[in-house]
């Protein structure tokens, strides 16, 4: 019996050759433990060389490999084949970023707005290596934990319709980070992100769609950090208007 | 052309550590990160288990110590040891005030857990995403240095040297095709290791030995080569780690009849809670040829992707599991749909990391001028013939910013490198890429295929047991893939981001690495930590207590040897 | 200096612009945008709420006439879609205070469809005791 095969429609665009992206139609085997990245891998090698996409470590972790499978953003890696039952499956790149060729975008933006919100520990004063780490509890990891999970895979930028609706967005991911920060026990920068995080493309500009926890692969739960910040820019507000004597 | 003092290539554990610790000094210094992947995409995010220090007063530096010598099977330059020890604690402090999420202890401290053929609990992890957060925790801060300029998604085809001297890096554009010269007074190799020259391995597409093999092509002998490391616990199919943190937690590895073997290989007695070193905590050397051993006398699992056996962690219970091995869980329901709370996981071993490297002092200094390394690419050496679980990600950090800090200090010595001597040699450099690869008609062989060939070739000739025969047809067949190499077909000729012109690349340097790999497992005749020869199954100090050196000639590699620095630890049996 | 030092030409790059009818592609969207909608209803609710008090300043005709006017079939229609919205908008403000103030007992966090259920319950406890004191001062 001849091996069950799948099609796969993926997306090309040739930068200078093509004006828009087109689909392209490939039929690669079907197997049940293949993920979507197995079928594009079997297309560069034994298919087409030309296919370009993004991928490292096929666990999951590294953040490469989002592309949008069957119109929602996933990590292909961890997409996989026998999940799509339908005989086609349709592979393009994250929605919302400038697509550089084929299946791989740009992401010069995301890293600049990953750094905007002063994504490190900020001390008034760094305590010297020879007086030992700083202590904290259970209890304050727990406090940011789930928030360092993020991958930066920007799976949650594909699904944001505010992002793609207004790219100056500072997005889930930044913002996710940003509120880790200053949830961190060890950290003294909440001052310094403030201006970021509540500037008019900030937290305020997210509308609360929540897809974006929807499509996190790692639970992040970026919709989550973006409420609770806007709940901290009030209550810094409000602080600074009720006190204005510094007694904050 | 672009100009800085110091380029690090890679910008993984190692070279984002090698570039603060370099930034640091000076903030007049420009350092360029150049990497063919975003930094956090680095392979550094797959490692899973911890990374080890003396951080207790129950432990101590001569322990450590002396555990790392004895796993490495004495090949360890102990001097390099003990400056790895003691620079170790303060290393993952400084990760910690950099925001590092690490697990706690209930009054605040830093936990630690066992880890194999270590004697106490001494590997610090952030549950099982140690490598993960420890690089974002890198990343993120190395934001923060103004003197730092990334070079992200730039692929280093080649070291420009002028005169003897390192002086900068020939990298591809990927975003644009257009070969660049980066010009610096000092080169720091931090590209990892080149796994993906096996079949079946832990490592991420990218650990393709690039860096390994440019030094060679340079000119620098590749150090204790042979030595390769099987992991006891991948997933089949896959080769998906499942960390060793999992026996540190308290795991146990059965055969197919749910036995615990590792006792009938003298790592016992079994018991119901770790104990250091021994039974599941042994090494991975060790472990790793038990588990051929037991396939050998039929008493594992026969599956689809080969033999295996089972990791049971049922017992640990699903708080302990949730809390300390997340990932495993994760990895482990998606990959193979187990789910490790209620039923054992299927493992087997696999690839997972080279003990050898680039030959370096421990200053991360080459025998090249200019050239330093550090990480997975280095070969210092504290791994001798065999790493310790946990050492290697605090490898990365000693030896990465202790290479950050020579390299400022030789560069601050260094005149300004030649610009059109440099751009002269980024010129011979696209010629040899226009004519190999991109104007090269009528090509015919593929990459894959070659790529699955040697492979293969390195699985039967290099893999945890080799003898002679074996090993020789390797070098043969490694031969005739170079020789089919030239003949590499391309279809790709666009220049915005062209990933088969780099696949073909990283085949080209795999090669040498594979080569460099297989004749030095041919020349040590003897079995010692991972290099496990069944033609001569006994070490031998006599002749061979003394690291390889490969040197590339056009003939395939030439092997000398160096002795190795005993101080205060004499061989002795190395029994667990 | 510091970040990306070379970054692909922009030029290059292809701009996808989202559909106008983004908001049809998935039922998260919609709800969305429903939840958007819904302001405008509960708007134009408040409006008509003012204009009712204003005509009670104008004498019990007045106000008899305007009553009579809003319950012609189209104001009720219109009312029962304000009170559908409204109760539309206020689940999705209970969800999302789940979300924003999560409840811990010791370490661990309640689940949020818990808080989310405690929320409503609150909710559905209160307007009960409005509607009884409400019927009771009318009776
Ligand atoms: C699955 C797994 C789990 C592990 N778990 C542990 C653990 O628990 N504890 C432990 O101590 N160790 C562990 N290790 C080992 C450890 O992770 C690695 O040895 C270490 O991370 C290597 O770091 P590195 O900085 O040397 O290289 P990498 O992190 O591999 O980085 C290499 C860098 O070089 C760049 N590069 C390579 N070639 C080029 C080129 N041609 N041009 C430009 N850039 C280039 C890459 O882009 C990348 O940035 C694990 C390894 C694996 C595979
Ligand atoms: S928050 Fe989640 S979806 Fe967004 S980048 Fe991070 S891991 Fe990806
Ligand atoms: S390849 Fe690394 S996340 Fe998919």
């Amino acid at each position: 019996m001849a091996e069950p095969t799948i099609t796969l429609k993926v997306a090309r665009y040739r930068p200078g050759k093509d004006s828009a992206p087109t689909m392209q139609t490939y039929s690669v085997p079907y197997r049940q433990d293949w993920v979507v990245l197995d079928a594009l891998n079997h297309i560069k090698d034994q298919i087409d060389g030309t296919l370009s996409y993004r991928w490292s470590c096929r666990m999951g972790v590294c953040g490469s490999c989002g592309m949008m499978v069957n119109g929602v953003p996933k990590l292909t890696c961890a997409a996989f084949l026998r999940d799509y039952p339908s005989q086609e499956i349709r592979v393009e790149p994250l929605a919302h970023f400038p697509i550089i060729r084929d299946l791989v975008i740009d992401m010069s933006d995301f890293l600049d707005k990953l750094k905007s919100v002063k994504s490190w520990i900020v001390r008034k004063v760094e305590k010297p290596v020879a007086e030992g780490e700083y202590r904290q509890t259970p209890a304050e990891l727990e406090a940011f934990h789930q928030f360092t999970q993020c991958i930066n895979c920007m799976l949650c930028y594909a699904a944001c319709p505010v992002y793609g609706l207004e790219p100056e967005f500072l997005g889930p991911a930044a913002i996710a980070l940003g509120y880790r920060y200053n949830m961190d026990s060890r950290d003294q920068g909440k001052d310094l992100r403030r201006e970021v995080l509540g500037s008019h493309h900030g937290a305020w500009e997210c509308t609360f769609v929540g897809e974006c926890s929807e499509v996190c692969p790692k639970d992040v739960d970026p919709a989550a950090a973006i409420q609770r910040t806007k709940v901290d820019l009030a209550k810094d507000w409000f602080k600074s208007v009720l006190l204005p004597w510094g007694a904050r | 052309m672009f100009t800085h003092d110091i380029i690090l290539i890679g910008g993984g554990g190692a070279g984002l550590r090698a570039a603060i610790a370099a930034a640091e000094q000076s903030s007049k210094l420009s350092i360029a990160v150049v990497s063919k992947v975003y930094p956090m995409r680095s392979h550094t995010v797959s490692a899973e288990g911890g990374t080890a220090a003396v951080m207790r007063d129950t432990d101590s530096l001569d322990l450590h110590a002396k555990d790392t010598i004895f796993g490495a099977d004495f090949m360890a330059d102990q001097d390099a040891v003990e400056v790895f020890i003691k620079e170790a604690p303060g290393e993952l402090i400084q990760l910690e005030h950099w925001g590092c999420p690490w697990s706690r202890d209930a009054d605040g401290r830093v936990s630690v857990r066992a880890f194999g053929g270590m004697s106490v609990d001494r590997t610090c992890f952030a549950a099982d995403k140690t490598g993960f957060h420890m690089l974002h925790a890198l990343f993120q801060t190395s934001q923060k240095y103004d003197n730092i300029a990334r070079y992200d998604e730039f692929y280093v085809t080649s070291l420009l040297a002028d005169d003897g001297k390192v002086r900068g890096v020939a990298a591809i554009n990927i975003y644009n095709g257009r070969l660049e010269a980066i010009a610096g007074k000092a080169v720091i190799l931090c590209t990892g290791g080149g796994g993906r020259i096996f079949p079946f391995t832990t490592n991420a597409a990218i650990k393709t030995g690039d860096g390994m093999a440019m030094a060679y092509r340079a000119g620098v002998p590749l150090k204790d080569m042979e030595f390769v490391q099987y992991h006891p616990t991948g997933l089949p199919g896959t080769g998906i780690l499942i960390t060793e943190g999992s026996r540190g937690e308290g795991g146990w590895l059965k055969n197919k009849d749910g036995y615990r073997y590792l006792q009938d290989y003298g790592l016992g007695p079994p018991t119901d809670t770790p104990v250091h070193r021994k039974m599941e905590l042994g090494p991975r050397d060790i472990l790793s040829r038990c588990h051929m051993q037991e396939y050998a006398k039929g008493r594992t699992f026969e599956g689809p992707y080969g033999h295996y056996v089972h990791l049971d962690l049922r017992h640990l219970g699903e708080e302990v599991i949730n809390k300390k091995l997340p990932f495993v869980r994760e990895l482990a329901s998606k990959y193979v749909g187990i789910d490790p709370v209620y039923e054992p996981i299927p493992v087997r071993p696999v690839v997972h990391y080279m003990m050898g490297g680039v030959h370096t002092d421990m200053n991360g200094s080459a025998p090249l001028e200019g050239l330093y390394a550090a990480g997975e690419t280095a070969c210092v050496s504290i791994n001798g013939a065999n790493r310790l679980g946990s050492n290697s990600l605090t490898e990365c950090l000693v030896f990465g910013a202790r290479a950050g800090r020579a390299a400022v200090q030789y560069a601050a010595a260094q005149g300004a490198p030649s610009s059109q001597r440099l751009e002269a040699l980024a010129r011979d450099e696209q010629q040899r890429l226009d004519r190999q690869f991109l104007r090269k008609e009528g090509g015919k062989e593929k990459i894959a295929v070659i790529r699955e060939e040697m492979q293969k070739a390195m699985e039967d000739g290099a893999g945890i047991y080799r003898k002679e025969e074996d090993m020789k047809r390797t070098c043969q067949l490694l031969r005739e893939l170079r020789e089919r190499f030239s003949n590499i077909a391309i279809e790709d000729r666009g220049d915005v981001f062209n990933t088969q012109l780099t696949a073909a690349l990283e085949l080209d340097f795999m090669l040498d690495v594979a080569e460099a790999v297989a004749h030095s497992a041919l020349n040590r005749k003897e079995s010692r930590g991972s290099h496990t020869r069944t033609d001569f199954p006994k070490r031998d100090d006599e002749n061979f207590l003394k690291h390889t050196l490969a040197h590339r000639t056009p003939d395939g590699p030439r092997i000398d040897y160096l002795p190795v620095t005993i101080t205060r630890w004499q061989p002795e049996e190395r029994k667990y | 200096m510091n970040g990306t030092a070379v970054r692909p030409d922009k030029s290059k790059l292809h701009y996808s612009k989202m559909p106008p009818t983004w908001w049809l592609k998935k039922p998260a969207y919609l709800f969305f945008m429903l939840r958007e909608l819904s302001s405008v209803f509960i708007a134009v609710f408040l409006v008509i709420l003012l204009a009712q008090i204003h005509q009670l300043t104008k004498g019990p005709e007045a106000y008899a006439a305007f009553v009579q006017k809003l319950s012609s079939p189209g104001w009720i229609v219109f009312h029962i879609t304000a009170l559908l919205f409204a109760l539309l908008h206020s689940v999705t403000w209970f969800q999302s205070t789940a979300v924003v103030m999560p409840l811990r007992l010791g370490e661990r966090e309640l689940p949020r469809n818990l808080v989310l259920a405690l929320n409503i319950g609150a909710w559905v406890a209160v307007s009960a005791v409005i509607l009884i004191l409400f019927l009771a001062l009318r009776g």
